[in-house]
Formats: structure tokens, C-alpha cells, sequence
């Protein structure tokens, strides 16, 4: 636990619970669909533990979590949740909404205040009137919903790529002119895929694969482009309802 | 009690000054947090196992462990087994603390002997036994109080394959090449190579070839290792855990070595 | 100022460790020097000695450099790969360079490895491993090929194979499985690159290219990007910025060219350029 040892005087060399597992995840929500991303290399150190892991998770049909941070404890509170959604199901005979479950995480979070789960969660997902949503949260539990958001080891290098191309920070448009409110599957798809390729190319801890979750809304127009794409994969059962597509790359190795 | 005044209400472990209030040369100490002082119960290693090594072929998985455990740098016992079966599907490998490897052995047998009791027509399968085992190393953990072992999990059961990590802090990863320790740095980049890809179509002799090749560089090079070691075979036929094989050496090349630097003679 | 009549020794000042180690104990610690992950071999063959290196230079987990060279120059038939501070390893390497290129022209011989050797450690003990610069040296002279690691602190190696750096691990277990004593040419490159590579795909501070450099009795043969395994993929889109896209504040025109008429006053007076 950085920052909780004392460093003015000579400390016992003690257990540290925490360790950082590298990789980067990111989301972008669109009008009627969410893309939940992250890449499948988990390190320690300068080794890598495997080339495949994943950190991002479908938990419904309507939501995917991706968490990063320290792996043992992302499995466990993944573990968590889809527990406590399980719960749900059972008392309800339905689903959790998505902004619920961005509730529910926040207490869960919060409730380890004082041993956190070293972990950064982004949920994305459909919100129950069909819009496509991201909600990003710290390690213990504070939480906002927004339109696009990249946390782990390359989060300082793709945020500011993402502000700039989905909220055209720092761009003016042309006279007469304004830019989008949300910008389409067939534009944000390639922005992912080049936020990746871009950080594996500058940071160390990322590479090896890409796992691309798309969450498309019912009757969503995106449906028509995503079926055409390289290696896509389609989760759901039924066409019917919310609908989750994978889509998985290779990135580099070194 | 802090009979400091300027301590009181300010956090007990705070390391920076964060309102700037003193000089640096004058600023107070604060003590260590009463909780860390008070409880001490975090442990170190002490008799250790170095590196297990395991991979995926054709047939199944081959893990292979060597017969030391050090006590520090003393080759303290010679002759230990760090491959366990649990069960009829399981093997697992590990390094790190020996008396909490075998304190797991244990636990494991005991959950082997009440399933066997149920009678309900259900074993566990390797990767039951590396979920039991990473709930028991994560729960361990955050009470502070850590099992302080890096271990592999192998098996076959209902024709797949099985290959999985756990260590002390819970975490846990697969991968069709696994090694703990110094066999992370020196044996995986061999394994990696000599493995991916061809997990289906390696035969039982070369997956072993692999395995000593890697087991006898560890020898080399790793100083907590041993030219003794012990190769698991797990198959859809069963576990096997051979008897312990001596490595072949080479140290021709020391002859044409003279000092370290401008000697000749 | 008179300067002060005490005695100053040459090199680096310590006067201000104590300062600082206390500074440090206090929570400010020194901004960290960038240092590279890297990985750099050297192996012994029949007709001389093979050198290799990766390209990437590291900032903490940040690629500062996808194809740096870590094969540096020392003599026509000495070179030296560096690990760790790359401003030490770049600026020790010239400096002994330099006095290895002045050391023959004193002697009218071509210099041997061992004094490249020597210089080098004596160097590094003078400076207590301040001087980060974790190297393989490796040449060929007059009493044959030679190949040296050389730690931070000054203590040296020499054997038949060598690896440093983070990758080293991965790199010497290629060495161990795969080194053969009097291999041929190809095969003793091919054991190099295998090396690297090792240490590029399985250590994360190592990656990028293959830099080899093959040195003989009379040939010094340097490969640089010998292997390329790790091209840059395409984008999936360009990023073309509209003429206009950044917002200003203050338009200000001005002309570069300068138009000058130059007007002889006088006669006589012009400077005497002859």
C-alpha cells in the first residue's frame, strides 16, 4: 500500500497484498450502442504472465464490464457483481438496468473504502431508453456517466487521442458547421482499433490481443455494419432485444 | 497516547506534509500505524522450492518440479516432492514455502476424501481444484496472512486440457506454457517457443525433450535449483508423477576460460 | 572570486549526498535518470565474434525509441553493446572510443580488446557505479577474438557467451540450450538473433528490431535492423486535420525576405579585403 508506510524510519519488510497487471480498456458510448474494449495481456513486472486474459466481461445482455488494475482482485469483484446480478434475476424475473448496476458497483466499491479492490471498472451498456452508455468509476466507487473513457496503463495516452476525436477538443469546426453529438459505429470501431495499435506501439504492458465488446440497442441501425466485419461474433442468443457482438484482433508481442 | 499537540488530529501514518506547516529539517514523526505495530503476523518464506515448469501436448499436460528445498542459500533437503496428484484428473506443482505447500496438500486431500464420501457420481477436475485453490490463496491474502506459494494446476478431464497459475496474492492466469519463479525468466521464453502453436501435434518424447531441455537450463543458471527433478504426465488415461531423473551436464566449456579479464595464464 | 585553497578531487562531486539522502528520507526524492530495459548479447564463434542488441530504448513503461542503436562504435574491430543509464552508455562508450583511437596512434598498433576493457572498467570503479553503463565488449586483435561483459561497478566477465540487460535471462537460455564451442558464421548469427528475439517477445523493456554486428580478423560486418519483427500495423483511419481546425486568437503576417539596397557612402572607405 503506497503512501500508507511511513518513510521516515526504518520499516520491516512487509506482505503487499497489491500488484499492477498492466493492460488498458476503454469505452465509447454512440446514440444506440456501446463499445467496451481492452487488450489481453496481463504482466507483472517487466514478464509476461500470459498473452491471453481477458478484462472485459459480459455481465447481461445489456451490460459489459472491463476492469484493469490488479487482476486478482478484477476477477473477484467481476466474480461480485455477476453474483449479485444473479441475485437479482431471481428476486426480479428480469435483468438489472445498466444505471443500477453502475449504482450497485459504486457500493460495492465503497464498501471495501478501507482495503480497496485496486481496480478500475468502466461499465458500458444500453440504458433502458436505448441510449448506449458508459459509466467509469475509481478503485473505491466514485463514478460518472460519459460518452467515451480509457483507464489503466495507457489511459495518458489514449484519453487526450479520445477527447480529441469523439469530443473534437481543441478543434474548430468549419464556418457554418458544428460537429456531432455521437459519432456512428462505422468511426468509432477504427478509432478503438488505432487507440490500441497506438498504445501498444508507445507502452510496454500493452499488446498481444484486442477484445472489441459491441452492445448494439434493440433495432439499432448499426446492425446492418457490424455483421460484415473481420472475426465478429455474435454473444446473444436471440435476435430480439439488446444485442452483444466480440470482435477480436491480434497486436503486437513485443 | 501521542504527546505530541501538533500530531493530534493529523493522520498517524502521513509521510508528506501536505499543508506545509513545518521546515522540513523540523517537521514531527509521526509512529508507525498502531495497527501494523500491534499485529504481526506477515511471514516470510523459509524452507523454499524453486521453479515448476509445465506444458501443453498432444496427449495432456507434463509439469516437472525439482527435488531441492533451500533453507536460504543452503540446499537444506534433497529429496522433496513438489508434484502432488490430487484426485484422478490433478496434478499441481509448487514452489515457494514448502510447509505451506504441504499444509495445501492437507486441505486438498481433505476435500478429495469428503467428495470421494458423497458418492455422487461427480470428481473434481482440474479446473475445480485451481478455483478451490485460488479462493483459498485470495482469501489468505486479504487477511494479510498469505499462503506464500506460486503454484501450477494440471489435468485432463472429459478430453480437455487444463493448465492454470495461482500464487500468494490470488492471482491467476492460463496459458498453454506455464512456469513459476525464475523459471518465468529463463525457462518460459523456451517453452514459448518450442510449445505455441503446436499444443495438439507435440508427441510425448518431444513434449519431454522440452521439458528436460528447459529443467537442465535451469540448472545452469538458476542457483536455488537442482540436477534432480521429478516429470508429471497427465493424460486421459490418468496421472503419473515419475521417479526422480538425474540431468546430464556439460562443463566442457570452462577448460578454455582464464580469469576475467587480461590474464592469459 | 579567489578560489578557495582547499583540495578538490577530480570527477564527481558528493558533497550534496548527504543532503539529499536526507531530502529523500523526507519524501522529495531526485527526479529518476531515464534508464533502458534492454536486451544485448555477445557470443564466441569459429572466426570471431557476433554482437547483438535490440532497439528499443525505455522511459519507465513508456517506448522513448523503437529503433535506437545499441551497438556501439569503439575501434574498427572493437564494439561494445550498452545496457542500462543510455546517457552513460553513450558517453562512456565515445570517450573510450576516443582514447582507444588516440591510444593507437600513440603506439602504431592496431589496440586490443583488453585495453578497451581495462579503460573501461577502470573508468566505472573510479565513478562507484554512478556511471549506470551495464556493457558487452567484444572484438577481435592481434591475439585473437575477445568478448567481456562489463557491470556498473567496474568487475568484469569473459567467457565464451554473454548476455545483459532485462532480457538477459531470456536471452541466456538460448545461449545455454543452444551455444555450440567453434560454430560457423551463419549458424553463430542465427544463435544471436534467436537471442534477441528471446528477449524482445518475452521481456517487456526489449522489443522492435535485431541489431547483429559480425567482426572477424580483417572484416567488421554491422547488420543494423537485421530482423524486423515487429512492423507497425496500418491505421484504420487517417488523421487529416481541416485547414482551419486550430483556433486563433491574432492574425500577423510578415514577409521573411528581406529586402535590402545597399548604398556605397563615400569612396575609400570600404574595408580592405584583400
Amino acid at each position: 500500500m503506497p503512501g500508507m508506510v511511513s518513510t521516515s524510519q526504518p520499516t520491516q519488510q512487509s506482505f503487499n497484498p497489491y500488484t499492477e497487471n498492466g493492460g488498458t480498456i476503454l469505452a465509447i458510448a454512440g446514440a444506440d450502442f456501446s463499445v467496451i474494449a481492452g487488450d489481453t495481456r496481463q504482466s507483472e513486472g517487466y514478464s509476461i504472465q500470459t498473452r491471453y486474459a481477458p478484462k472485459v466481461f459480459r455481465l447481461t445482455d445489456k451490460a459489459v464490464l472491463a476492469v484493469n488494475g490488479f487482476a486478482a482482485d478484477g476477477n473477484m469483484f467481476v466474480k461480485k457483481v455477476r453474483q449479485r446480478l444473479e441475485w437479482y434475476r431471481h428476486a426480479h424475473a428480469k435483468d438489472m438496468p445498466i444505471r443500477a448496476i453502475a449504482r450497485l458497483i459504486q457500493t460495492m466499491l465503497y464498501a471495501r473504502r478501507f482495503f480497496p479492490y485496486y481496480v478500475y471498472n468502466i461499465l458500458g451498456g444500453i440504458e433502458e431508453d436505448g441510449t448506449g452508455a458508459v459509466y467509469s468509476f475509481d478503485p473505491v466507487g466514485s463514478y460518472e456517466r460519459e460518452a467515451c473513457r480509457a483507464a489503466g496503463a495507457a489511459q495518458s495516452l489514449v484519453q487526450p487521442f479520445l477527447d480529441n476525436q469523439i469530443y473534437f477538443k481543441n478543434q474548430t469546426p468549419a464556418p457554418g458547421t458544428s460537429f456531432p453529438k455521437h459519432l456512428p459505429l462505422s468511426t468509432v470501431l477504427p478509432l478503438v482499433i488505432d487507440s490500441f495499435t497506438s498504445a501498444t506501439e508507445r507502452h510496454i504492458e500493452v499488446g498481444d490481443g484486442l477484445e472489441i465488446y459491441v452492445v448494439l440497442a434493440k433495432g439499432s441501425t448499426s446492425l446492418q455494419g457490424i455483421t460484415s466485419i473481420r472475426g465478429v461474433q455474435e454473444l446473444t442468443a436471440t435476435s430480439e432485444g439488446e444485442r452483444v457482438f466480440v470482435i477480436r484482433r491480434d497486436l503486437k508481442k513485443d | 497516547m501521542d504527546h505530541f499537540p501538533t500530531n493530534w488530529g493529523r493522520p498517524r501514518n502521513d509521510a508528506i506534509d501536505a499543508y506545509g506547516t513545518y521546515p522540513i529539517h523540523s517537521r514531527p514523526k509521526n509512529d508507525q500505524d498502531a495497527f501494523s505495530a500491534g499485529v504481526q503476523r506477515t511471514q516470510q518464506p523459509i524452507v523454499t522450492g524453486t521453479s515448476v515448469l509445465a506444458i501443453k501436448y498432444k496427449d495432456g499436460i507434463m509439469m516437472a518440479a525439482d527435488n531441492l528445498a533451500s533453507y536460504g542459500s543452503l540446499a537444506r533437503f534433497k529429496d522433496v516432492r513438489r508434484l502432488h496428484p490430487v484426485g484422478d484428473h490433478t496434478v499441481i506443482g509448487a514452489g515457494g514455502d514448502m510447509s505451506d505447500f504441504q499444509y495445501l496438500q492437507t486441505i486438498l486431500d481433505e476435500l478429495t476424501i469428503s467428495e470421494f464420501t458423497a458418492q455422487d457420481g461427480h470428481s473434481l477436475g482440474p479446473a475445480e481444484i485451481h478455483e478451490y485453490l485460488a479462493q483459498v490463496m485470495y482469501a489468505r491474502r486479504s487477511k494479510m496472512n498469505p499462503l506464500w506459494n506460486s503454484i501450477l494446476v494440471g489435468g485432463v478431464k472429459d478430453g480437455k486440457k487444463f493448465l492454470s497459475y495461482v500464487d500468494l496474492l490470488g492471482t491467476t492466469y492460463s496459458a498453454s506454457t506455464l512456469a513459476t519463479g525464475y523459471g518465468g525468466h529463463i525457462a518460459q521464453p523456451l517453452l514459448r517457443e518450442a510449445v505455441e502453436g503446436r499444443e495438439d501435434t507435440l508427441t510425448e518424447e518431444q513434449a519431454l525433450a522440452i521439458i528436460e531441455n528447459s529443467m537442465r537450463v535451469l540448472f545452469y543458471r538458476d542457483a536455488r535449483s537442482l540436477n534432480k527433478y521429478q516429470v508429471a504426465t497427465i493424460t486421459a488415461a490418468g496421472v503419473s508423477i515419475s521417479e526422480s531423473k538425474h540431468l546430464e551436464t556439460s562443463w566442457s566449456f570452462a577448460e578454455g576460460i582464464r580469469g576475467y579479464g587480461a590474464q592469459t595464464q | 572570486m579567489a578560489a578557495p585553497n582547499v583540495y578538490r578531487p577530480t570527477g564527481f562531486d558528493f558533497t550534496n549526498e548527504l543532503r539529499n539522502n536526507f531530502l529523500t528520507q523526507k519524501g522529495l526524492p531526485l527526479p529518476k535518470a531515464t534508464s533502458t530495459g534492454t536486451t544485448i548479447v555477445g557470443c564466441l564463434f569459429k572466426d570471431g565474434i557476433v554482437l547483438g542488441a535490440d532497439t528499443r530504448a525505455t522511459e519507465g513503461p513508456i517506448v522513448a525509441d523503437k529503433n535506437c542503436e545499441k551497438i556501439h562504435y569503439i575501434t574498427e574491430s572493437i564494439r561494445c553493446c550498452g545496457a542500462g543509464t543510455a546517457a552513460d552508455t553513450e558517453f562512456t562508450t565515445a570517450l573510450i572510443s576516443s582514447n582507444m583511437e588516440l591510444h593507437a596512434l600513440q603506439t602504431g598498433r592496431k589496440p586490443r580488446v583488453v585495453t578497451a576493457m581495462t579503460m573501461l572498467k577502470q573508468m566505472l570503479f573510479r565513478y562507484q557505479g554512478h556511471v549506470g553503463a551495464a556493457l558487452v565488449l567484444g572484438g577481435v586483435d592481434a591475439t585473437g577474438p575477445h568478448l567481456f561483459t562489463i557491470h556498473p561497478h567496474g568487475s568484469t566477465d569473459k567467457l565464451p557467451y554473454v548476455t545483459m540487460g532485462s532480457g538477459s535471462l531470456a536471452a541466456m537460455a538460448v545461449f545455454e540450450s543452444g551455444w555450440k564451442p567453434n560454430m560457423e558464421r551463419e549458424e553463430a548469427l542465427r544463435l544471436v538473433k534467436a537471442a534477441i528475439a528471446a528477449g524482445i517477445f518475452n521481456d517487456l523493456g526489449s522489443g522492435s528490431n535485431i541489431d547483429a554486428c559480425i567482426i572477424t580478423e580483417n572484416n567488421t560486418e554491422m547488420l543494423r535492423n537485421v530482423e524486423m519483427p515487429n512492423q507497425r500495423v496500418q491505421k484504420e483511419r487517417d488523421y487529416k486535420f481541416r485547414r482551419g481546425t486550430t483556433a486563433w486568437k491574432k492574425e500577423d503576417v510578415r514577409k521573411f525576405v528581406v529586402d535590402e539596397q545597399t548604398t556605397l557612402i563615400g569612396g575609400g572607405d570600404e574595408m580592405d579585403t584583400s
